[in-house]
């Protein structure tokens, strides 16, 4: 009997561990998803929770329940992995021995890795909305709101859903100008970046939707501490943005085992190859999502067709057959703008989201980088096909590989920054 | 790939003027292309670029000032010192490599 551990019951886990139940034999292979709480949460959903759009308990249902008859749950932390004695060991002592090794534990926010962001005016004027906490505490903070400069900020790339921070600011806009106070909040973005998004074409489009909703854009911001007393960001080159409310994504990472394992880069995810995700000096351990150092979005589309591809290679592999499927970095992502619009990007490692049209039977085409009310819709749609088909690992009609189909690049610009 | 000509070598550019070949660079050319965007490389300046040019043979992309910073030992605000502004894509420029993608 041959066993097959997944470290994390979350996106990239589940689907991992559904698709490949199907087609392991049961009689070889023993399935286990280690986790440390059974809470699966919806976190594109967690965007519409500080709007009152989303409540809490829409975004949250048990991991247990999208894993499939076959594969144990083990409830518990972990402590490290020891690559070389093909084992996991769990804070309370437990060790797990693995024939493979699947890590799929993400990355997460970490507001303690920024000087004076988990100070005093933590969760008073300072909030994070990736967690469920924070999304939910960011939503009292909104209604109360009388006025002032909102800063929308990001401590360093890469992050997760690197389109949220741009999704949240156009939604609070939307939201002040529905409340009749637009003319009371100033709006500020705060980024790291040379502009408003990472990509050339896709930065322009968004950094004029920025400007045509008159938040202005404070670029290669990079904070070097927060001053909880005078309310300012202070960069490492001594520019300060004072703030009333700071909504920031504080810096993201791997999770902590992973260095205590040696299976980390700088930021604790994992080094692995970008086609195939085999991490780079092993030959039974295989970082998908989050957790790994692929230099794509992270986000759910991408751990969705980067499990396509992996689940056919591992199967290849693990019969000792050389891995045919290649991945290519594909994203897909829904972007909101307000007022019910919204935008779609795709993109992978060599080609940046370009307008056109998205071709899908049915439901599309839906348009690319422009905005459109059948986006917003998708947007909201994909709730639902979240719990019932992605996490599941059924069919979706989503190519894994990036397709040009209409999608058109426009004129080379002269002004490129 | 257009080719310019810094200090009196000819190398192949980007459209940005990166170097677009490892092995065309050397640290004379490093300096040459540090003086076209006003900087004088001083020893610090140099444990900044030589960790980039090492790095980048091992990990086939530009380090981050993260990376940087954690690896070669030198703090974040020392390196916005050095190369004042935009530090990781001056760096990279100085060391012949890709611009960082500022990730995705």
């Amino acid at each position: 009997m041959r066993h097959l551990v997944i470290l994390g019951g979350g996106t990239a886990g589940t689907m991992a561990a559904n698709k490949l139940r199907r087609r392991l034999d049961r009689r070889q292979w023993q399935m286990t998803v280690v986790d440390q709480d059974d809470v699966h949460v919806y976190q594109p959903g967690l965007l519409f929770i500080p709007f009152g759009a989303y409540r809490p308990e829409d975004v949250v249902r048990p991991r247990r329940r999208f894993l499939p008859h076959g594969v144990a749950l083990v409830l518990g932390e972990i402590d490290r992995v020891d690559p070389a004695a093909h084992t996991v060991a769990l804070t309370d002592g437990r060790r797990l021995a693995y024939d493979y090794l699947v890590i799929a534990t993400g990355t997460s926010p970490r507001p303690d890795q920024t000087a004076g962001m988990l100070g005093p005016q933590w969760r008073r004027s300072i909030f994070d909305f990736y967690t469920l906490d924070g999304a939910t505490a960011l939503a009292t903070a909104l209604r109360d709101f009388g006025g002032g400069r909102l800063v929308v900020h990001i401590v360093d790339m890469p992050i997760k859903c690197p389109v949220a921070p741009l999704e949240f600011a156009f939604l609070a806009e939307a939201y002040f100008r529905h409340r009749g106070m637009r003319d009371r909040v100033e709006l500020v973005y705060a980024t790291p970046l040379p502009g408003a998004f990472t990509k050339p074409i896709a930065s322009a489009q968004l950094g004029s939707m920025l400007a045509e909703r008159k938040i202005a854009v404070e670029s290669d911001f990079m904070v070097e501490h927060i001053d909880p007393d005078a309310k300012t960001l202070v960069s490492y080159d001594e520019r300060e943005i004072p703030f009333d409310l700071l909504v920031t994504v504080p810096l993201n990472m791997g999770a902590d085992w992973v260095a205590r394992s040696g299976l980390n880069d700088e930021l604790n995810y994992v080094p692995v190859d970008k086609h195939t995700q085999l991490a780079k000096g092993h030959d039974d351990i295989f970082a998908l999502g989050d957790a790994a150092n692929i230099p794509t979005s992270k986000a759910g589309s991408v751990a969705h067709f980067s499990v396509d591809v992996f689940v056919d290679n591992f199967l290849a592999y693990i019969d000792g057959q050389a891995m045919t499927g290649s991945f290519d970095g594909h994203a897909n992502c829904f972007v909101e703008s307000g007022d019910g619009q919204g935008l779609l990007i795709d993109f992978n490692y060599d080609t940046e989201p370009l307008p056109g049209t998205y071709p899908l039977p049915v439901a599309g085409p839906f348009r690319l980088l422009n905005q459109s009310r059948l986006n917003h819709w998708g947007k909201l749609a994909f709730r639902w096909l979240y719990w019932h088909l992605l996490l599941p690992g059924r069919p979706i009609p989503l190519p894994a590989r990036m397709s040009m189909a209409g999608k058109r690049r426009p004129d080379p610009r002269p002004d490129k920054e | 790939m257009p080719v310019t000509t810094v200090g009196t070598t000819a190398v192949h550019v980007d459209a940005e003027g990166f170097l677009t070949d490892y092995d065309e660079w050397d640290e004379q050319l490093g300096a040459d292309l540090a003086a076209r965007i006003g900087i004088d490389l001083t020893d610090a300046h140099w444990r900044a670029i030589r960790f980039l040019r090492t790095d980048y043979v091992e990990q086939g992309e530009t380090a981050t000032l993260r990376r940087v910073s954690m690896l070669a030992g030198i703090p974040i605000k020392d390196l916005f010192t050095l190369f004042p502004g935009k530090p990781a894509k001056k760096m990279a420029y100085i060391a012949g490599l890709p611009k960082p993608h500022g990730c995705v």
